[in-house]
């Protein structure tokens, strides 16, 4: 243990700690800005600058690992003076008018310059002009970058890809694009990590809120809008809802408090994906000679870009069911126009509401459309965005009385529900498949041991006596590892579930921001919850998907089901990152 | 009003020029990677700053010519402002009336040539091609990119064998490098903003001596891979990639033409710089990974072909070991001795005896500096280096040719050698040489010309000729091998134009320096890997200590002091000391640790494996 005094405050903390931690022990808050845990100590802000007794210049508490007998003034003169300054020049250089600012209220400059009273700032003020396409679904602006190099840190030591480098050097030093690319040329997953840890607004979603407003006004146009698992684990932060208050059968309220037709639930397709997912990979595991091994999960669309841009070679071993999000469309515009509604499939305006960046460009992929009419799904709009609708739609969630999701395309299971934390996916298919080969179903929980926040889960099991071996993996940096793994023959499965985000969607680059915080885990516990609290536990026992294949389907895999919900992942092109 | 008054100094000038002095340190210690346009804009303001202001090339000129790169930077800038940039730029040259203006004007231009596709990348791309892939200065710089900071905290805190631990990941001669290496690691060093750079060698030099290599176990050898890699040399290119590939899990023969291993480090430099039982630590940790070595192996070109048939990869690295000719008249007469030859014969143990000679030596690099420091020793009456150029134009270190002056050695400067005149016996009685004037710079250097003098004699016994050496290259261009002007050509991977033979070294490059050949034979060994189909990591489990919160003040820089003269030049012991243990704790903390500050700490400061 080392023994210091902060703020002639005695601290006792082990070997090791930063002064950062060791003042919070103390109850001495010293205010950050480009730090975030384990990923940015790169003291680069110097906003958390604090003055050692006896040294002449001050050190930047977030990387000083504290020393016997230091002692340390977070607020003398000379620090005080530092921080604000620090912050002078940041904002000298940043495109303050934070009215027009999505970041606005939850904006970790603004909130540190508001706390250390920045009431003007004595430099000429400039910033960088920026050059984006804003067509894109992730987009920059320089403007607003103050260099802290997070998004870097992510891409790189999270996700593996690099996307972001520093580009130039000396005072023209920035964050761009690696390897002279522009983005769209990029291997850029669209995970969304990056807008997630941006202390600022300099990278956020392409904001389709509008897109939305429009076809709601539209008397033409009959407007489904379903709602991804993971939303309803977080939408309520972005409110200020007490979790209490954030239930989702408020959340379908607030959505159709909107004015929209149809309120449903990608739970609903979660099931459908899983009844095609787990088909495809018995049909494949009895022919196994036919197939590349392992079969990977296709429902993340981060994870396909970063196969497709990483691994192309791999891209036959995807599954070829669609995401539920994907299923969503294709069943909305064909079974539930035709045969629920009876209408022209093109009066039908698909909204998704999703934790996801990524889902903004699997609606536009050129091949996944297959109702005949238009897109299948229309629009995304990202759980922030959802939050800024029902806001600026006056749509006020502390007065609004839960309801209930529409029928038939609002019924999930919890099987389904579990799709947006990491192993959901894995655990609701070997439920199915369980029953597949088995005839009855398992313990609800037997598959437990493929939930929890580790980068790289692995279970070998065995179900009607035939052996299984699969893998979980999420954050792409881990996905690397396992790929190479199983690339050098070190590990071998039958079947690996990959999610782009860690923690899956529920820390899903379309979350709400809490900046500092990994909220994965928290989020996903509330799914868990859901799934445990729903009577109906198996995909396969959806009274809805029962429906849907006995009145339109048939069955998994039949010529329909291949029509509408399954894609050839080598119809689009995804820039390589080799 | 005084008719005249007596200058003095006073506190703006005194203020200027110290300042003045400060940045021309700091010039000294630009940081690599920087952008070239950013530091030439910068450059520019300074010499504008400098104009008096009479001239319009100058004190407009440069002005605008500042403009125009400001646009390159901004990004406004179109092909248009590149031709102006030049065309700008050669009319200040041409019309400027003084240095002032003409010379920032020629930097401008030269620049605008040197590195164009810079220029040209800010223009169409809207960024330069500069990277940040490694910021710390010393270890960019080093060849081998030896993890410095590390190992000079380490050796600070007292884990010396930790430290010959972290360098071997890079580079298996720790005691060679810290007793002759040439140190380009220092030449940047960010302490050089402060005061001055770091003795980097001799903080090696500290963990060597405290922790002999020889008693430094190395890691353990990755499985037996069953693949049989050849390494023709064992000098220090050699040995490296000998080391690296036997620790990768390939079993590796070494094929040494000499009766011993060493090559340059024991055929060229002499044992009071680099004593041979220090060299032998190196040579017996480096054999203790299990490689085989076949000794007086002459590979002549069935040779070659012979050990391509019967090994998976072959390294060649057999260095620049045959002499040049002066290509003089009467050169062939007895006792001119080529460097190359009497260090060979050094090499194994036989000390030539120059008593009561007068001895000259021809060059002006480090193998005539040991040529004549060898002289002296062998206790040679006079030794005189001849010399075209001047002294500072010496390609040799100047801390050598300052030792070699004060252990008695003349230097005879701007004589250019004319011819060898013969005794009766046919013995060396005297070089004839032609006085010089020092000229125009060409190529970076002033070359000498003719002077309107008469020729000089130059009596001597002996003529040691240090101009140079070549490449033994023919067998291998016989076997098939690519070569250019005597080398043999290989890529930047150290690929040959013969699949699975590869090359380094100073067979390569020429005859350059041990930590170049070093690095060729670890780039060698990582991808002679990949080409056998494996990706074995090297890697090190060192904790490398946390920086200390030293104060930044300026402190001088431990110099490692030297026995004094007349102790050292009639014997072939080491002639440097180690620093103390005090001096070694000061020297430890004046590192700035640029692998945790600065940009260092983005990336984490350092490459963990390779």
């Amino acid at each position: 243990m080392v023994n210091l005094t902060i703020d002639n405050k005695k601290a006792c903390v082990p070997e090791g700690t930063t002064i950062l931690e060791a003042a919070k022990t103390v109850g001495i808050k010293i205010p950050t800005l480009c730090f975030l845990k384990d990923l940015n100590e790169i003291g680069a802000c110097r906003v958390c600058c604090v003055e050692l007794k006896g040294k002449d210049t001050l050190v930047a508490s977030c990387n000083t690992k504290v020393e016997e007998g230091m002692e340390v003034y977070t607020s003398s003169e000379k620090a005080q003076y530092a921080r604000r300054m620090n912050l002078q020049f940041i904002l000298s250089q940043h495109d303050f008018r934070c009215a027009g600012c999505q970041r606005n209220g939850n904006c970790s400059l603004q909130k540190v310059c508001e706390e250390m009273n920045i009431n003007e700032v004595p430099f000429e003020q400039s910033y960088d002009p920026s050059d984006w396409d804003l067509r894109f679904p992730l987009i920059r602006n320089a403007g607003k970058c103050i260099k802290c190099m997070r998004c870097v840190q992510v891409c790189d030591k999270v996700q593996s890809l690099r996307v972001w480098d520093i580009v130039n050097t000396g005072q023209r030093t920035n964050v761009g694009v690696s390897g002279m690319r522009k983005i769209n040329d990029a291997n850029c997953s669209l995970c969304g990590q990056c807008i997630t840890h941006c202390p600022t607004g300099a990278l956020r979603e392409r904001d389709d809120v509008r897109k939305v407003l429009d076809a709601i006004h539209d008397p033409k146009k009959i407007v489904v809008v379903q709602i991804a698992p993971a939303v309803r684990a977080a939408w309520g932060d972005g409110l200020g809802l007490p979790p209490e208050m954030a239930t989702e059968k408020r959340m379908a309220a607030c959505v159709r408090a909107l004015g929209v037709d149809y309120v449903f639930d990608t739970n609903f397709s979660a099931d459908l994906t899983i009844m095609e997912e787990a088909n495809e990979f018995l049909e494949r595991f009895t022919h196994r000679d036919e197939y590349d091994w392992p079969m990977y999960t296709s429902c993340c669309p981060g994870w396909v870009r970063f196969l497709k841009s990483e691994y192309p070679e791999m891209t036959g071993q995807l599954s070829s069911a669609k995401s539920p999000q994907q299923m969503f469309g294709a069943v909305a515009k064909s079974y539930f126009a035709e045969k629920v509604l009876d209408v022209d499939p093109k009066e039908i305006y698909c909204v998704s509401i999703m934790p996801c960046t990524a889902k903004k460009a699997e609606c536009d992929i050129p091949n996944i459309n297959d109702s005949e009419a238009d897109k299948d799904v229309d629009v995304v709009l990202t759980t922030r965005e959802f939050d800024r609708l029902l806001r600026s739609q006056l749509v006020n969630p502390f007065i609004v009385e839960e309801e209930e999701f529409d029928s038939p395309l609002g019924t999930g299971t919890g099987a389904a529900v579990i799709f947006g934390a990491t192993g959901g996916v894995m655990e609701a298919a070997l439920r199915t498949a369980y029953f597949a080969l088995t005839g009855s179903n398992p313990k609800p929980d037997l598959f437990k041991m493929v939930r929890g926040l580790e980068g790289i889960k692995e279970a070998s099991l065995e179900i009607a006596g035939i052996p299984l071996k699969v893998a979980v993996s999420s954050g792409l940096g881990n996905t690397r590892k396992l790929i190479e793994r199983i690339k050098k023959g070190e590990a071998e499965y039958d079947f690996v579930e990959v999610m782009a985000c860690p923690g899956g969607c529920s820390g899903g680059g379309g979350q709400p921001i809490s900046d500092g915080e990994e909220l994965a885990g928290e989020r996903g516990e509330k799914l868990y919850v859901l799934d445990k609290k729903n009577p109906l536990r198996f995909s396969h026992e959806n009274p809805s998907i029962v429906a849907l294949y006995d009145e339109y389907l048939e069955k998994p895999l039949s010529h329909r089901a291949h029509e509408l919900l399954h894609t050839d992942h080598f119809g689009w092109y995804m820039p390589s990152g080799k | 009003m005084n008719r005249l008054s007596v200058k003095s100094t006073d506190r703006v000038d005194s203020t200027t020029e110290k300042l003045m002095k400060e940045f021309a340190q700091r010039i000294v210690a630009n940081p690599p990677g920087v952008c070239p346009v950013d530091m030439q804009l910068a450059f520019l303001k300074t010499c504008h700053a400098q104009t008096c202001g009479k001239c319009v090339p100058c004190r407009v000129g440069l002005g605008k010519l500042e403009e125009l790169l400001e646009s390159v930077l901004n990004n406004t800038a179109t092909d248009r402002t590149l031709y102006m940039i030049e065309k700008t730029a050669i009319n200040i040259m041409n019309s400027a009336d003084c240095a002032i203006g003409f010379e920032s004007a020629r930097m401008v231009l030269a620049g605008f040539e040197g590195f164009k596709e810079d220029y040209i990348s800010h223009v169409h791309e809207h960024q330069c091609t500069g990277s940040f892939e490694q910021p710390i200065p010393c270890v960019t710089l080093c060849p081998a990119n030896v993890d410095i900071p590390g190992y000079i905290a380490l050796a600070g805190s007292g884990r010396c064998a930790d430290a010959v631990r972290l360098i071997r990941k890079d580079n298996p001669f720790p005691t060679a490098c810290a007793l002759i290496c040439e140190h380009p690691c220092e030449e940047r060093c960010r302490r050089t903003m402060i005061d001055d750079a770091v003795n980097i060698r001799g903080m090696k030099r500290y963990a060597v001596d405290k922790a002999r290599a020889s008693e430094v176990p190395v890691p353990a050898c990755a499985p037996s891979t069953g693949k049989k890699v050849a390494v023709v040399g064992g000098g220090p290119s050699g040995l490296t990639a000998a080391y690296f590939l036997q620790l990768m899990g390939h079993q590796v023969t070494v094929f040494e033409q000499k009766k011993q291993l060493g090559g340059m480090l024991r055929y060229g430099i002499p044992n009071y710089r680099f004593p041979r039982e220090r060299l032998q630590e190196d040579i017996d940790a480096i054999l203790s990974t299990g490689i085989e070595v076949k000794l007086n192996a002459d590979i002549d070109t069935e040779a070659i072909a012979q050990i391509n048939e019967d090994y998976d990869a072959t390294y060649i690295a057999i260095g620049a070991h045959a002499d040049k000719k002066l290509g003089l008249e009467g050169e062939e007469c007895e006792n001119v001795i080529s460097a190359v030859d009497m260090l060979r014969e050094i090499g194994d143990g036989n000390y030539p005896d120059f008593t009561g000679k007068r001895v000259l030596v021809v060059g002006g690099g480090n193998v005539a500096m040991d040529c004549a420091r060898t002289a002296i020793r062998s206790n040679a009456k006079t030794v005189s280096i001849v010399y075209r150029r001047r002294q500072e134009d010496m390609t040799a270190l100047p801390a050598e040719v300052e030792g070699a002056i004060a252990e008695g050695i003349e230097l005879l400067t701007l004589k250019a050698p004319l011819r060898v005149e013969a005794d009766a016996e046919g013995k060396v009685a005297a070089l004839w040489v032609q006085p010089q004037i020092i000229g125009q710079v060409r190529g970076g250097r002033p070359s000498p010309r003719k002077a309107a003098k008469e020729e000089e004699r130059l009596e001597c016994d002996l003529i040691l000729v240090a101009i140079g050496q070549d490449i033994v290259s023919a067998p291998f261009e016989k076997a098939g091998l690519a070569t250019k002007r005597g080398r043999i050509v290989a890529d930047a991977a150290g690929a040959s134009n013969r699949v699975g033979i590869y090359a380094g070294g100073d067979c390569v490059s020429g005859p350059a320096t041990v930590i170049k050949a070093i690095a060729a034979g670890k780039v060698a060994a990582a991808n002679i890997d990949q080409f056998l189909g494996f990706h074995h990591p090297i890697t090190v489990d060192v904790k490398i200590p946390e920086p200390l919160l030293n104060d930044k003040n300026p402190c001088g820089r431990v110099n490692l002091e030297e026995k004094e003269s007349w102790a050292r030049r009639d014997n072939f012991e080491g002639i440097e000391y180690c620093m103390s243990e005090e001096e070694a704790i000061q020297e430890s903390g004046r590192c700035l640790r640029c692998d945790k500050y600065g940009c260092g700490a983005l990336r984490g400061g350092r490459q963990f494996e390779w």
